[in-house]
């Protein structure tokens, strides 16, 4: 189970597994978290001001970058299996993080 | 000794598919040595029991992969020098694949997943009607021809996770080799490969992490082999709908 | 484990999701500054047909997408096969639908129910 795996499109695809592996983890408790919002508005509230706290706007921050990251590696999937043209894959994949980071940057910028 | 002729200290991987372990053999430094060449010392010096197999020593015939340092490598053509660590080299047989002895794999899986993807060759033409004219220019023979170099040498297959997690996995050889059957004038059934390549171990499976890209000895190029396959198989899975 | 019916609805329900997703961090981005309450989320999206529609197709596309992803992974990584597959499959899709649902009704429906 080890051949050297650790070129640039194979990290690629770790890295898009890992994202949405946790994104799918992410996701119930995101859904049940927002169904309080009717029926207990004042649970919700409380579970707002204790996402005040630094530590978990990291990892909001964490969440924004998986679900950009997500994103922009998966249009370069789709880009390589459906448009007639062979561009530099290494290059958009680091194009994706790239972007990514720019994303989820820009969402840490506006909460602290 | 010095450095130079201090022997090689390799590491070959014994057993069948029961199971196995490597044992250790010393085998004499050359100045220019490959490891088909070190696996050929011990079985001729040290211990001819050992199983290997190979043909054609100069990267033709595709027989002689092997795992080298966990590496899919083409033995007659990787130099002991390139790939050795510390004196020390680990040599064992083909991953993805049924061992049948010590460093020989089962290649059936291989070309049975060669033949389940439409790999046989369907002429469009019988021997009593002319011959068509190929522009070797044409795009797509040009796509073709990309990959038609294949040895069947089973690297990329080693190389791929996907290979390793999902066993009816087609792989990237025989998915490359439908694809240039799909750019052949000369064949008949663009709509057999298409189907061939769309089942539950089809080219829709790739992940396109490219291991079998970077891997191939040949500079092959089977992860956009399969991209080509995905994207004609979703043209027509549209064309069908319409 | 993808043929190409299950490869066409992941891909399909990705392309859903991209301009969804960045429009929900464009969202995040404006809405986080100053803090986030309960009633601001509300006063937002309560009653709204357009955040209904919106978050409504994201729910449908995103249950659909993790469930075939997890599926892969699932197989690929333990080699669960067969209808215990199959069951997985929609046991996932269904409770990210069912609890997805859940969180749309109380942000968007008018009133609450
Ligand atoms: S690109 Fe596809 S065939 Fe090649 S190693 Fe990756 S998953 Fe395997
Ligand atoms: S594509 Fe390359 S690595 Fe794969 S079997 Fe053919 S020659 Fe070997
Ligand atoms: S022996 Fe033929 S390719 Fe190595």
């Amino acid at each position: 189970m080890r051949p050297a795996r650790a070129h640039p499109l194979w990290l690629a695809f770790v890295l898009h597994r890992v994202s949405g592996l946790a994104l799918a983890l992410f996701l119930p408790l995101h859904f049940w978290v927002l169904s309080w919002a009717l029926t207990q508005p004042q649970k919700l509230n409380q579970f707002l001001s204790f996402a005040e706290q630094p530590i978990v706007k990291i990892a909001e921050f964490g969440l924004i970058f998986l679900l950009a990251v997500h994103v922009f590696g998966g249009l370069r999937l789709m880009a390589m299996e459906w448009l007639p043209w062979s561009a530099p894959q290494k290059t958009l994949a680091a194009g994706a993080i790239g972007v990514a980071v720019l994303i989820s940057g820009t969402f840490f910028l506006q909460v602290v | 000794m010095d450095a130079d002729t201090a022997p090689l200290e390799v590491s070959v991987w014994r057993g069948d598919a029961e199971g196995g372990s490597f044992q250790q053999f010393e085998v004499p430094a050359l100045e220019n040595q490959t490891i088909l060449d070190v696996v050929s010392w011990i079985q001729q010096y040290a211990d001819a029991t050992l199983t290997y197999r190979f043909a054609c020593r100069v990267g033709m015939c595709g027989s002689c992969a092997m795992m080298v340092n966990g590496q899919p490598r083409w033995t007659c053509r990787t130099h002991v020098k390139k790939v050795l660590r510390d004196r020390h080299v680990e040599i064992a047989p083909l991953r993805n694949l049924p061992v049948i002895k010590d460093l020989a794999a089962d290649m059936d899986p291989f070309f049975d997943k060669w033949i389940a993807a439409g790999g046989a060759h369907r002429p469009s033409a019988s021997r009593d009607d002319p011959i068509p004219g190929i522009d070797p220019a044409d795009g797509a023979r040009v796509e073709a021809s990309a990959g038609i170099e294949c040895i069947n040498c089973s690297i990329c297959y080693a190389a791929c996770d996907t290979v390793a997690g999902n066993p009816d996995y087609l792989g990237p050889a025989a998915l490359q080799r439908a694809w240039t059957l799909l750019k052949d004038a000369k064949h008949e059934g663009r709509s057999a490969i298409l189907d061939a390549v769309s089942g539950t171990g089809g080219c829709h499976n790739c992940h396109s992490m490219g291991s079998c890209t970077v891997f191939c000895p040949n500079d092959l190029d089977p992860m956009s082999a399969i991209a080509g396959l995905k994207r004609e198989t979703t043209r027509s899975f549209f064309g069908r709908r319409k | 484990m993808l043929d190409l019916r299950l490869y066409m609805l992941q891909r399909l329900s990705a392309l859903i999701m991209v301009p969804l997703t960045l429009g929900h961090i464009a969202v995040m981005i404006y809405a986080v500054q100053g803090g986030l309450t309960a009633e601001e989320i509300l006063g937002r999206t309560q009653g709204s047909l357009f955040w209904f529609l919106f978050y409504g197709s994201f729910v449908l596309a995103v249950s659909l997408h993790a469930a075939i992803g997890l599926r892969v992974i699932v197989y690929e990584t333990f080699g669960l096969r067969g209808t215990t597959l199959v069951g997985l499959t929609w046991s996932i899709g269904l409770l990210l639908l069912g609890l997805g649902t859940q969180a749309l009704v109380a942000v968007t429906w008018p009133g609450g129910v």
